[in-house]
This record gives C-alpha cells, sequence and structure tokens, in this order.
C-alpha cells in the first residue's frame, strides 16, 4: 500500500492502540497468578530453611549501605526464626540464597534461590549433599564463616573455592542481618539502621 | 503450495536453524538441556504462528514506510503475552530461559517470516508457515539440546542414566558452537 502523512500516522496509532489493550487485559487477567506463583516460590524456600512455623511477615533490613528482605517466621511459642534473603557475587554473577537461622543465632538450613555458576563446578552448590548439609545447625558463636583456606570451618566444594566463599559470605550476611535484628530488640533501639556486630547473642 | 509441503518445507527445506542460520543467539545459549531447548522452541513457535496470523490480515492495509515499526509492535505484543502467561503458570520455564524469551521479539526468524511470506500470503497458508518453521526451530533445538545434555552431563530430559559429570564443556559456550556445528554437517549430509 502507497505511504502518505494520514495513513502512515493512522494505521501506526491504530496497531499500538490496539496492542496496548491486548496487554493491559492480560496483564490484568494474569497479575493475580504471576504473583501467587513468586509467593509459592518464596514460600517453598522458607519452609524449607526454617523449622515448622504457623505464620511469616515480612519485612526489610539495612545492614550497611545494603538493603535485605527477610521474613520471621512465628509458631505457637513465638519467633521460631528468621528467613533472610541474602544476595553476593558468586563467580559467574549474583548468588541469591534464603538462609533460616534461628533466633539464637544458629543456621538451621539455607538454599539456594538463583545462581549463574559453571554447570559441574559452582553450580553443585545447589546439589552437593555434603556442601549444602554442613549449613544445616552451623553455629557461627563456635564456627567461623569462612572456606578451611580462608581459616574457616566451611568445607569448600573441590575446585570452587570462589564459589563456596561467596556462599559463605551470604551465610555470613544473613546471620549479621539477624543478629544486628535482635541487638535492636534486646537494646530496644528504635533507630532502623542501628547495627550491633559484635552483640552476644543471650537474651 | 499443498499444506503438508508448507510444513515440511519449515522442517527440512528450509529448516530455520541448520539450513537458514538464523536465530543463532537462542540456539546456543538456551540449549544446555533437552526440556530449555524444547521450550525455548515452543515459545518461538507460538509467537510465530499468532504473529503469521496477524501480519496476513493487516499486511494489505499496511503502509509500506511503517510496516516494519508496525510487525515489530505486533510481534512484541505477542511476546509479551507469552511472557504474562509463562511467568503466571510455567515460572521454572520462565527463568530458566531468562531473557531469551523478551528476545524473541527482536529473532530474526520471526520478522523474517513476516517479510518473506505472511505479508505475502494469506492467513491460512501463513498459519501452516508460522508451524512450520517453527516445529522445525523447535525439533532443531531440542535435537541441540538432547546431545549436549546427553554428552555434558549424562542425562536425557531430565533423566540421568550416566552417573558422574559428563563432558562439562558441552553444556557450556564451546560445546555449543561445537554440537551445533557437527549437527548440521550431519542434517546437510542427510539431506542430500
Amino acid at each position: 500500500m502507497k505511504s502518505n502523512l494520514l495513513n502512515m500516522v493512522l494505521v501506526l496509532s491504530l496497531t499500538c492502540l490496539v496492542c496496548s489493550g491486548i496487554l493491559a487485559g492480560a496483564y490484568v487477567l494474569t497479575k493475580d497468578p504471576i504473583s501467587a506463583a513468586a509467593e509459592r516460590k518464596s514460600n517453598e524456600a522458607i519452609a524449607k530453611v526454617l523449622p515448622e512455623f504457623s505464620s511469616t511477615s515480612e519485612d526489610d533490613a539495612m545492614l550497611g549501605e545494603v538493603k535485605y528482605h527477610y521474613f520471621k517466621a512465628e509458631g505457637p511459642a513465638g519467633v521460631v526464626g528468621y528467613a533472610v534473603r541474602s544476595t553476593v557475587s558468586g563467580f559467574g554473577g549474583p548468588l541469591t540464597l534464603m538462609v533460616g537461622i534461628t533466633p539464637d543465632g544458629i543456621v538451621y538450613n539455607s538454599c539456594v534461590l538463583s545462581h549463574s555458576e559453571t554447570p559441574g563446578l559452582g553450580a553443585k552448590c545447589e546439589t552437593d549433599e555434603a556442601f549444602m548439609a554442613q549449613w544445616k545447625g552451623f553455629d557461627p558463636s563456635v564456627k567461623t564463616l569462612s572456606v578451611r583456606k580462608d581459616g574457616g570451618d566451611v568445607d569448600a566444594i573441590t575446585a570452587s573455592t570462589i564459589t563456596s566463599r561467596a556462599y559463605a559470605l551470604a551465610v555470613s550476611n544473613a546471620v549479621d542481618v539477624v543478629r544486628s535484628l535482635r541487638g535492636e530488640r534486646i537494646d530496644g533501639s528504635t533507630g532502623a539502621s542501628v547495627i550491633i556486630k559484635e552483640e552476644p547473642l543471650d537474651e | 503450495m499443498s499444506k503438508f509441503r508448507l510444513i515440511a518445507d519449515g522442517l527440512v527445506k528450509n529448516n530455520p536453524t541448520f539450513v537458514l542460520l538464523l536465530g543463532m543467539c537462542p540456539t546456543l545459549a538456551t540449549t544446555t538441556s533437552a526440556v530449555n531447548g524444547l521450550s525455548m522452541g515452543l515459545a518461538t513457535l507460538f509467537v510465530l504462528v499468532l504473529s503469521n496470523i496477524a501480519i496476513s490480515l493487516i499486511a494489505p492495509v499496511t503502509p509500506d514506510k511503517v510496516h516494519i515499526p508496525v510487525y515489530i509492535v505486533v510481534i512484541a505484543t505477542f511476546v509479551t503475552l507469552l511472557q504474562f502467561i509463562m511467568q503466571a503458570y510455567t515460572p521454572a520455564i520462565y527463568e530458566a530461559l531468562g531473557l531469551f524469551i523478551p528476545l524473541i521479539v527482536v529473532n530474526c526468524i520471526v520478522l523474517g517470516r513476516a517479510e518473506a511470506f505472511a505479508s505475502k500470503n494469506g492467513v491460512g497458508a501463513s498459519a501452516l508457515d508460522g508451524i512450520g518453521i517453527g516445529l522445525g526451530f523447535t525439533a532443531a533445538l531440542t535435537v541441540l539440546g538432547l546431545v549436549r545434555e546427553i554428552l555434558g552431563s549424562g542425562s536425557a530430559f531430565g533423566f540421568k542414566f550416566i552417573p558422574g559429570d559428563g563432558m562439562l564443556a558441552f553444556v557450556m559456550a564451546p560445546g555449543a558452537f561445537l554440537a551445533l556445528g557437527y549437527l548440521m554437517v550431519l542434517f546437510n549430509k542427510l539431506k542430500k
């Protein structure tokens, strides 16, 4: 079809109008299923890293300049633990974990939410049973949260020291987040970003 | 052209991956496993069929000078639609394919078929062309993903049959080029 200003403007505007109409409709229809799918995924992760709980509430916490999103899980007997979403840079890109920490500061369990580590090497942080099992019940007040090569107590994945180091850092940051949360509560301080890193964990 | 020919051409004679060498970026990047290859192929098939149908309908009333922007808007609409649907109902696959779903907008197979076929043919023929090319792309990506998964992870469609790691290079980028190259040789040899 021959082009002139009128038909070009008309056809292009009409196309855009119809397309945006379709997309607006699709957005409204899929909005709820999308947020339900995202929520299901994060709930599954929380259930995996914390002991049994009856309800969760979510909030953000600041650690230094970085914002962490965390979920507080409560059972009949009070707070059963915190699930902290912790992101660090791994070997191939961001490594995001969900770390479950009980109120006494002990790591209950952890799981990988997303990673872009090398298949067969760093990607084992998601599948290697020995590596994953060592986080269960890891007590940061007794053991040090860094790989053995750096003088800590974390067994690294063979040939993936950088990924293991990143993993340990992510867990350690999550522990610090919970420490700062507890610290605030014990002191009754209202400052939102008060960090008491060295605060002992006794009640 | 018969209906059968239109589909068969897309699968063999005009196979987008092994003959036309179109859409190499998603081909190399997403075929780390058979399931990923299959999902990427099906996602492209969905967009290709719908955009071919829509473009064959609007082509007669589209002024020549703005036909590319109009086609891109139409294709982008279907891709975004697909994104919403995948995010809602298959979030795991959506995450595995990542950026390559929105990139279907600029996949040269889709715009190429719009330009070369849908804008000059009727709705029925365009739909069949979309199905044929889409199936050709899906088959190629699935085979490539399967070969890379078998060699690289010792499994097929997630079912592990060789314990251990396999040749890891095939899961990574260099293996993608190697596997594609050999499959291309094989395909063109068999086609003759």
